[in-house]
């Protein structure tokens, strides 16, 4: 539907305006482009709740575009202690916040967009996981998607250096380290990784560059290809049934709404109530608890003085937890190697869904009791890994980490198994609207 | 009877975490919020001047900002600017670093954002504040002679203690008891550290209280605008069966 053909070109009724925009139509698919992806895109009309954090997450990534691009205006990548033994680059961002008018309002709002982003996109992932969305056709769509989730945890991290604060050197370090861990080339990776033996100017100018070309521009050509082909092949919805298996005498689905104006209307809603969190947010409680902003990033980065307790922001603590679980060295190669295996892993297999998932049925609302459990114990195991990876380690919390890993892997890798021998309810034919 | 057990076993897995690091940090004393005291703000702001800026910078906040305490610039110049010739300069410090850090060990922080970092599980960067001043007692194995329960072998020595007096630490009891009596009652001191503690708030973001008022303003457009929104939605829905 979607294609740039059979859509006709637009004929001029003979105005003036009609004239240019028939000249445009006829050197650029205005017309196909409007009607294949807006006008004529038929979306399932049964979104429900959970249908609102696609389009969110297109309104978080332009908040931090439009933000970050005035942020760039003020921002200093420069690691040099300035005249008052304060950091060029964190001196810098104190300045956007006291003395550019209204810059405590665009560094909030960029601060508070990074945390929304991972919220709204990890509700996004888990809408695909109730409705299986990644399933047949829509395999691709998923495997986009994860690699945009990847992308932005890339994005972030980068991000997270540049206010150079104590959390932002420290976090760097512990990260770029991991590296180190990988046999052989481990020492020269995270050598060529930050530019120098520690965290440094060298770190900072070069994960500014790729925060704000580099990533920013992977990131949008795969959001664009993440909505291309799902406009290819249709949205999934609620009921997990395809709507193009009714149509009309026209060949449009039964079961289908043009998503201009529908969409973008009932979109707008979730666009003001997502506002509204965000303003409460930004304007009242722009730490976010110390989660959003971490406290102990208010004082400025010092490579003399590790902090106690060095914690990743919140978005990555379920991966981290997972990391920290693995403590035994196998093949004679170093423990922290196989838990960055782990980690990496952990990320990677969500891209394997659609091939694990051999349920008949797409949608929680017609899976059977044992899908529906271990999808509960899987959320259960992934927000107690997240709670764990922000506190400073202890047994208790290794072995609860350990099981909740053994959890979070078991849940895809025995999915192909007991997704399969489920008692799924009958599928209906149309959508329940 | 089996859901409850069921019910019961997944509340004790989602507490179970909770249960597992309760272990809670040091105890810190709630500091009395003077934000909306302007008197207040100016005293605390008197007070580090004279007692803090000699060794500590706030090399965020330019003296012109003081103005917005309720304070013109004349007054501003002629009562708290001892080390700075121009009003649009930072609050920097008048010691020398090098010099400090030979007399300290350590040269002391730039304070500009120490309410904002001191900030932590066990309470606000104000409540940390607001008991570390009032955590000091004599200490006769520390170089400078003082000592603080908070922040053990802290590198500075009390400067408030002509206000406060000279409190001990009692060993058996753990605790600290007044000792040689200062300039202020028990009472008194309190109320001069909570108004230092507040104008350190305060400098930690000079536009917190604008931000807020920003902010009612921005919420009260965003129910309007939702109820619009939500309106439009339906009417272009209504027919969608």
């Amino acid at each position: 539907m979607a294609s740039n053909s059979g859509y006709e070109k637009y004929k001029s009724d003979g105005s003036l305006l009609g004239n240019v925009l028939e000249w445009f139509d006829a050197r650029f698919p205005a017309t196909s482009l409007w009607r294949g992806h807006l006008a004529e895109y038929y979306a399932p009309k049964n979104f429900n709740f959970w249908y609102f954090f696609g389009s969110l997450a297109i309104v978080v990534l332009a908040i931090q575009l439009t933000t970050g691009i005035f942020l760039v205006m003020f921002y200093k990548p420069d690691a040099a202690l300035n005249a008052n033994g304060v950091p060029a680059a964190f001196a810098s961002v104190e300045y956007i916040m006291r003395d550019v008018n209204w810059g405590w309002l665009i560094r909030y709002m960029h601060s508070t967009g990074a945390s929304a982003f991972f919220i709204v996109v990890y509700l996004h992932m888990f809408r695909g996981m109730l409705y299986g969305s990644y399933r047949k056709p829509r395999e691709l769509i998923w495997v986009f998607g994860v690699l945009i989730f990847l992308v932005l945890m890339a994005e972030a991290f980068m991000g997270y250096l540049l206010p150079w604060g104590q959390m932002s050197f420290w976090g760097a370090q512990v990260i770029v380290n991991l590296f180190s861990a990988i046999p052989l080339i481990g020492d020269p990776l995270s050598l060529w990784i930050r530019g120098d033996y520690v965290i440094g100017d060298a770190t900072l100018n070069r994960f500014f560059s790729f925060h704000v070309i580099a990533v920013p521009l992977a990131l949008l050509g795969l959001v664009a290809a993440h909505v291309m082909a799902l406009h290819e092949v249709g949205s999934n919805n609620p009921d997990g049934i395809e709507i193009k298996e009714h149509l009309d005498e026209k060949g449009i689905p039964l079961d289908g709404v043009p998503f201009h104006p529908y969409y973008t209307v009932k979109d707008i809603v979730g666009v003001v109530v997502f506002a509204i969190v965000f303003a409460g947010v930004v304007f009242f409680a722009p730490e976010g608890g110390g989660y959003f902003l971490e406290y102990n990033n208010f004082f400025p980065a010092d490579p003399l003085k590790t902090p106690p307790h060095i914690a990743p922001v919140w978005y990555f603590t379920p991966f981290y937890s997972i990391l920290r679980a693995v403590v035994w060295p196998i093949f004679g190669i170093d423990a922290k190697f196989w838990g960055v295996v782990a980690m990496g892993a952990s990320v990677m297999i969500i891209a394997f869904l659609p091939w694990l998932d051999r349920s008949p049925a797409k949608s929680i609302r017609y899976r059977g009791p044992i899908y529906k459990s271990f999808l509960a114990v899987f959320v259960v195991a992934f927000l107690t890994l997240g709670y764990l990876g922000t506190q400073p380690p202890s047994p208790a919390s290794e072995l609860i980490s350990q099981i909740c890993s053994l959890i979070y892997f078991g849940f895809f890798l025995a999915m192909p198994w007991y997704s399969k021998i489920d008692k799924c309810k009958p599928v209906p034919e149309r959508v329940t609207f | 009877m089996k859901t409850r057990m069921l019910k019961s076993f997944l509340t004790a897995i989602l507490l179970l975490p909770l249960a597992v690091f309760a272990a809670g940090g040091a105890h810190l004393d709630r500091a009395p919020d003077v934000q909306g005291d302007q008197a207040a703000l100016q005293n605390g702001a008197r007070l580090f001047v004279n007692y803090c800026l000699n060794c500590h910078g706030m090399s965020f906040v330019r003296y012109k900002r003081l103005t917005e305490l309720g304070l013109n610039e004349q007054q501003v110049q002629d009562n708290l600017m001892f080390s700075a010739d121009k009003i649009g300069e930072p609050m920097r410090v008048a010691a020398r670093t090098g010099e400090q850090k030979l007399w300290f060990g350590a040269a002391p922080p730039d304070l500009s954002l120490v309410a904002r970092a001191r900030a932590s599980a066990d309470g606000s960067g104000a409540d940390w504040l607001y008991t570390y001043l009032r955590s000091f007692h004599r200490d006769a194995q520390r170089p400078t002679g003082w000592n603080n329960t908070l922040f053990p072998n802290v590198g500075m020595p009390h400067v408030l203690w002509e206000l406060q007096g000279q409190p001990e630490f009692d060993a058996t009891a753990k605790k600290i008891v007044p000792g040689v009596p200062g300039q202020l009652s028990e009472a008194e001191y309190d109320k001069q550290v909570a108004d230092l503690v507040g104008f350190l708030v305060w400098a930690a973001e000079p536009s917190a209280a604008f931000r807020r008022q920003v902010g009612v303003g921005v919420l009260l457009f965003l129910l309007v605008l939702f109820g619009v929104s939500y309106a439009l939605k339906k009417e272009f829905w209504k027919d969608i069966k």
